[in-house]
């Protein structure tokens, strides 16, 4: 993050403020992010109005008289850059960084006016803050797995269902589940289906407003990967055996090395390619809504390594239960709704990323092998791209690189 | 062990991949597939499951025999039965 853009501010000039208390929204590249002010005092002014242009980093937005100090010492608020290793995940789609409390910007002398160091502020996302909030989790007395000890959004979901039951909030049920039990844990699988629609239409709603898509399709002869696949798998316990998915997946990876310009972020109004493939794979969730995890550096894994690390992520999707790295390291989105019988999807592109690859079902179908109409098993793959970043011939290039390895599967 | 505790434990190995399965609402011949709206990984796991339950590797070839209840039941009686038999 770089500059951001005030949405709204919560406080009033003349109102108190708790340090550590939610005051303004700011937009940033990648999502609504909260600024926490780091002292504790009285909103003297403000001085940067909702729907101004972006302003960089490191811009006072206002200023607060800090508590104790009288009127001389007035503490500016602003917004601080969020490094990649500071973003916390909310639980669906869209990466939600952090924001850190800035570098002292010289404030007007005080000692209460000065923000209190790293050991001292409670690290913890803007998601993880309102959530515990609205579950009534006292966010400071958690031990904060995410980097740097920050307390995550998991920790303080955690937190409530460590809880007895009757210390659970008074999260109303919702009206259609009348019949849950005093002792269902306060977040209740409703409230997180409501949450992850939310961030999917938050995520989904900035692609389509955003990033001018193009869309490319590409029937691929998988009867060669379809063999390969049933060989591979006869005669081997029911453990050690893959799924087609891992195919598509591995050969994804590949072709994004040949193609690279479709593997990384849009970025500050600039297309930032990643070195590391890192594939998020569509997990639709029981009871709706869905998740793209990464299956970390996929062109350099083996294929019953990415099998493993595949099973394990979808087991801890519909568990609730993935690492925040997972959730905004994705370089690329992969979704395959073959196994309804679709024919072709075409995705809508997890921002900010550059492109997200869509496959149907594998079909037995008439086609033509050296002038001869045969039956074969065929497969759509799909690219949705980000024209900002790259041409449709880019992307072209992709899904022949694609159907080129899915041709040889041994050599996956 | 007869066909109904092998039914018991399949639906109980079931319900370990579909959390809100209902056993009283399942349609014993009906594609398991259709009814529970499971994927190719979740059939799998499934498969690990049945074999981490009863000791039967179900072997590739013979994955689509298992598409709904009865039919698990019925394989696996007959996987049990061979295996006493052998």
């Amino acid at each position: 993050m770089t500059a951001g853009k005030v949405v709204s501010w919560l406080k009033k000039p003349g109102e108190r403020i708790e340090r550590g208390e939610v005051i303004a929204i700011i937009e940033t590249d990648k999502a609504n992010v909260d600024v926490e002010s780091f002292v504790a005092g009285v909103l003297e002014k403000i001085l940067v109005e909702p729907g101004d242009e972006r302003l960089p980093v490191g811009t006072p937005l206002a200023l607060i008289s800090a508590e104790g100090a009288g009127e001389a010492a007035v503490a500016p608020v602003a917004a601080a850059p969020v490094t990649a290793g500071a973003t916390a995940t909310a639980p669906a789609i869209a990466p939600t960084p952090a924001l850190a409390v800035p570098p002292a910007p010289a404030p007007m002398a005080a000692p209460a006016a000065a923000p209190p160091g790293p050991g001292e502020r409670l690290r913890i996302s803007p998601v993880a803050r309102k959530r515990a909030q609205e579950l009534g989790v006292d966010a400071r007395s958690l031990a904060g797995s995410g980097p740097d000890g920050r307390i995550t959004l998991q920790d303080v979901e955690r937190a409530a269902l460590a809880r007895p039951a009757v210390a659970a909030p008074a999260l109303a049920a919702p009206a259609a589940a009348p019949a849950v039990p005093a002792a269902a844990p306060a977040d209740s699988a409703a409230a997180r289906q409501s949450r992850m629609r939310e961030a999917i239409a938050s995520s989904m709603a900035r692609s389509k407003r955003e990033i001018p898509h193009y869309y490319l399709a590409a029937t691929i002869d998988f009867s060669n990967s379809s063999a390969w696949l049933a060989q591979y798998n006869t005669g081997r316990a029911v453990t050690e055996r893959l799924i087609y998915a891992v195919l598509l997946i591995k050969a994804v990876a590949l072709a994004l090395r040949e193609v690279p310009e479709l593997n990384g972020f849009w970025i500050d109004g600039r297309a930032r390619q990643s070195a590391d493939i890192h594939t998020g794979v569509a997990i639709s969730l029981r009871g709706g809504g869905l998740v793209a995890p990464a299956l970390h550096h996929a062109d350099q894994r083996r294929l019953d390594d990415l099998m493993r690390g595949f099973q394990d992520l979808v087991r801890r999707a519909r568990a609730w239960s993935l690492k925040s790295s997972e959730m905004t390291d994705p370089t690329v989105t992969i979704t395959s709704l073959g196994e309804r019988g679709v024919e072709s999807v075409f995705g809508i592109i997890t921002p900010p990323q550059l492109a997200l690859v869509g496959f149907g079902t594998p079909v037995e179908r008439p086609w033509v092998v050296d002038g001869q109409v045969v039956a074969r098993t065929l497969l759509s793959a799909t690219l949705s791209g980000d024209h900002r970043a790259t041409d449709g011939h880019r992307g072209a290039l992709f899904l022949s690189a694609l159907d080129r390895l899915l041709q040889h599967p041994e050599e996956l | 062990m007869n066909q109904e505790e092998i039914r018991t434990r399949v639906v109980k190995t079931l319900s370990g991949i579909v959390p809100e399965l209902e056993p009283g609402s399942l349609k014993p011949g009906q594609s398991l597939r259709d009814q529970l709206d499971i994927d190719s990984m979740d059939f799998l796991n499934f498969l690990i499951a049945l074999h981490q339950e009863f000791g039967v590797d179900v072997p590739e070839s013979d994955a689509g025999k298992l598409g709904s209840i009865d039919a698990c039941v019925e394989y696996l009686a007959q996987a049990l039965r061979q295996r006493a038999q052998a």
